[in-house]
């Protein structure tokens, strides 16, 4: 062996490799960083903004501490409606997700010929690279009056939805659903197939088989997509301008404060914050982040 | 008890070109511990998902207890699987999983857990029913599968390489606990093995499969001593086959016969017990292999050929049979171990 020749690297190696620790550091500083000045900061900031008031004639921010924002948000029934109306939403745009992605999961992880599945995800996930905008817009116009939805809907005497609370949760629904159908997929694949044969062994019919073994071990799944489509949900405030009519959300509020009052939209800010806090708290519970 | 849990007539299974089972009648005896013996690949898995339901045969008739099952569905079936990996439901405590059966078919909770107590008593697993199966080792899996197979108390238990991922010294224990279980519950036991030692150990009868049909059904000491095709003996035990012109010249006939090494002396070459009923030839020692109990001799004969003996340890060491490497013996058994196999060709 040809003696090592120690070239200014190979010494900066060895000397990194007997100090792991100066090692770790090196490594995590440029993400910690990111981390602890850009997010958390901005959200500091925005705690904290929420605590101020604006002049109400020159919309300037007053740097003085105030709870006043909060008993706002909590005592005009209006906000208490908004919030009420956010959460609802993104509550039934994660149940009807759940509901929806479980057979077409199903049927792509274990129905479908194996050869075609990977393809089939492939299907699933390309919406998520067409432009929100133009997606929402789609649906704008399927919903429109005489549009698609009307059109085939009136054959059974019915019309569509038109714009409004149930067009937003509709196409929320249409954004966030590859979110819930690709761990509902990963889990469906996962499951070995002879749980299925011991169930029908040990007596058990497919109904049985399902709500015994099935949906027990895929239900953290469900819980790990529910958190994109119930936060994703509560955060938007785009898709509901433009198939919600005079619907408002949380965000909308947030999005007319912005200007005239800064510390007020802070504080509706910081209820999804919480909201989706205490979301994940429950979620947890189910230990389903750690399938995340 | 004399009564057939099972009858297989004409099945066949096939999978696109490929046939797993290529026509199988077989009978299994009610209260019968019955192994299902072949290598991998020789339809014996696919018999055992026939039986189960799990699979419908291209062709033929499953019929338990004297009722035709051919198009039911598992579920339909009064028989229970212990899986090759146990297949225990992970999200399941143990005892949850040893009460699925009773679960489904509606028993109260109460009765439930007192029988599944009872069955982890039976496998000698009092005291872990509040596990999961993932805190368990491998042995205990193997024990809650079959606690959860035996729990329902199915006509006919189906154990599909039940020992398969076990070591040596925790197979050898669970092929005698297997045994006494079959005994203590007097349910029929169909086993499928690749493992001739196990089908040995365990077995009422034995079916030995070869691509996907049965060459020989049997006791273990028919199977082993009177082996029907050349394939089971040489798959059964270890053995020596005698054709063509080494027939004729050691046994002094025409055909195929099978000698067991077991059964052949290593003696020196110049003794000869000079008796008719034994049969002897000379040769010269190619190879030892010392097995610690025995010592295995590979003996190159004088006219071609070669023949395997075994001989027990009983007083020799491993310096000792060393020694015999390139000595000159002579081999002898006595006439009635040289078997006949019948050949089909």
């Amino acid at each position: 062996m040809a003696p090592q020749t120690r070239t200014v690297s190979t010494r900066t190696a060895g000397a990194l490799h007997r100090r792991p620790r100066l090692r770790l550091a090196l490594l995590l500083a440029a993400p910690l960083l990111w981390l602890a000045v850009l997010y958390l900061g901005s959200l500091t900031v925005l705690f904290v903004s929420a605590f101020w008031t604006t002049n109400s004639f020159t919309s300037e921010v007053v740097k003085v501490w105030s709870t006043d924002n909060f008993r706002e948000l909590f005592t005009t029934p209006v906000y208490r409606q908004v919030i009420l109306r956010s959460v609802g939403v993104a509550l039934a745009v994660t149940v009807l997700c759940a509901v929806i992605a479980f057979p077409v999961a199903f049927w792509t992880a274990r129905v479908a010929r194996p050869r075609w599945r990977p393809l089939l995800v492939v299907a699933i996930l390309t919406p998520l690279w067409a432009s929100y905008l133009v997606k929402v817009y789609a649906w704008r116009l399927i919903l429109s009056e005489g549009g698609l939805a009307d059109w085939m809907l009136r054959p059974f005497g019915l019309s569509g939805p038109g714009y409004g609370l149930t067009a937003a949760v509709l196409t929320l629904t249409y954004l966030w659903l590859p979110y819930m159908i690709l761990p509902v997929h990963t889990a469906l694949e996962q499951l070995p197939a002879n749980l299925f044969d011991a169930s029908a062994d040990l007596g058990a019919r497919a109904g049985r088989t399902f709500r015994s073994v099935v949906l027990p071990m895929v239900l953290p799944s469900v819980a790990a997509g529910s958190v994109f489509t119930f936060s994703l949900s509560l955060g938007d405030y785009i898709t509901v301008q433009i198939v919600g009519g005079k619907t408002q959300l949380i965000g909308n509020l947030v999005y007319s404060n912005i200007e005239l009052n800064l510390p007020m939209a802070a504080a509706l800010g910081t209820v999804p914050v919480v909201v989706i806090v205490l979301y994940l708290l429950a979620v947890r519970r189910t230990g389903a982040l750690s399938s995340l | 008890m004399e009564g057939s849990a099972i009858r297989l007539s004409g099945l066949r299974k096939s999978f696109g070109e490929t046939t797993a089972v290529a026509g199988v009648d077989l009978e299994i005896r009610d209260g019968e511990f019955f192994s299902v013996l072949g290598p991998s690949g020789s339809g014996k898995t696919t018999v055992l998902r026939l039986i189960a339901g799990f699979e419908t045969p291209t062709e033929g008739r499953v019929e338990l207890a004297g009722q035709e099952v051919t198009g039911l569905a598992p579920f339909e079936r009064d028989v229970h699987t212990v899986f090759q990996d146990y297949a225990l439901f992970p999200h399941m405590s143990v005892e949850q999983n040893v009460a699925y059966a009773l679960k489904v078919r509606g028993v109260p909770k109460a009765e439930r857990l007192v029988r599944a107590r009872k069955a982890l008593g039976e496998v000698r697993l009092e005291g872990f029913g509040r596990r999961r199966p993932a805190q368990l080792s491998g042995g205990q899996r193997q024990r809650v599968a079959l606690a959860r197979a035996l729990v329902g108390r199915p006509r006919v238990l189906l154990l599909d390489e039940p020992l398969g991922a076990l070591d040596l010294k925790l197979r050898e224990q669970m092929q005698v606990e297997l045994k006494a279980l079959q005994r203590d519950v007097g349910i029929t036991f169909v086993l499928v093995t690749h493992d001739q030692q196990e089908a040995l150990t365990m077995s009422d009868r034995i079916a030995v499969f070869h691509r996907g049909r049965i060459e020989q059904v049997g006791t273990p000491a028919e199977i082993y001593e009177r082996p029907a095709t050349p394939f089971v003996a040489s798959f059964v035990g270890t053995s020596n086959l005698l054709d063509g012109d080494i027939a004729r010249r050691i046994v002094g006939a025409q055909g195929t016969f099978s000698v067991r090494p077991e059964k052949i002396r290593v003696l020196k070459e110049s003794a000869d017990s000079g008796e008719p009923e034994h049969a002897g030839v000379t040769g010269t020692v190619a190879e030892v292999v010392y097995l610690g109990d025995a010592t295995r001799f590979l003996v190159d004969l004088d006219g071609g050929g070669r023949l395997t003996a075994l001989q027990q340890n009983l007083e020799t060491s491993s310096e000792d049979v060393a020694a015999y490497r390139g000595a000159r013996v002579r081999l002898q058994w006595h006439r009635r171990h040289a078997v006949a196999v019948p050949t089909t060709d």
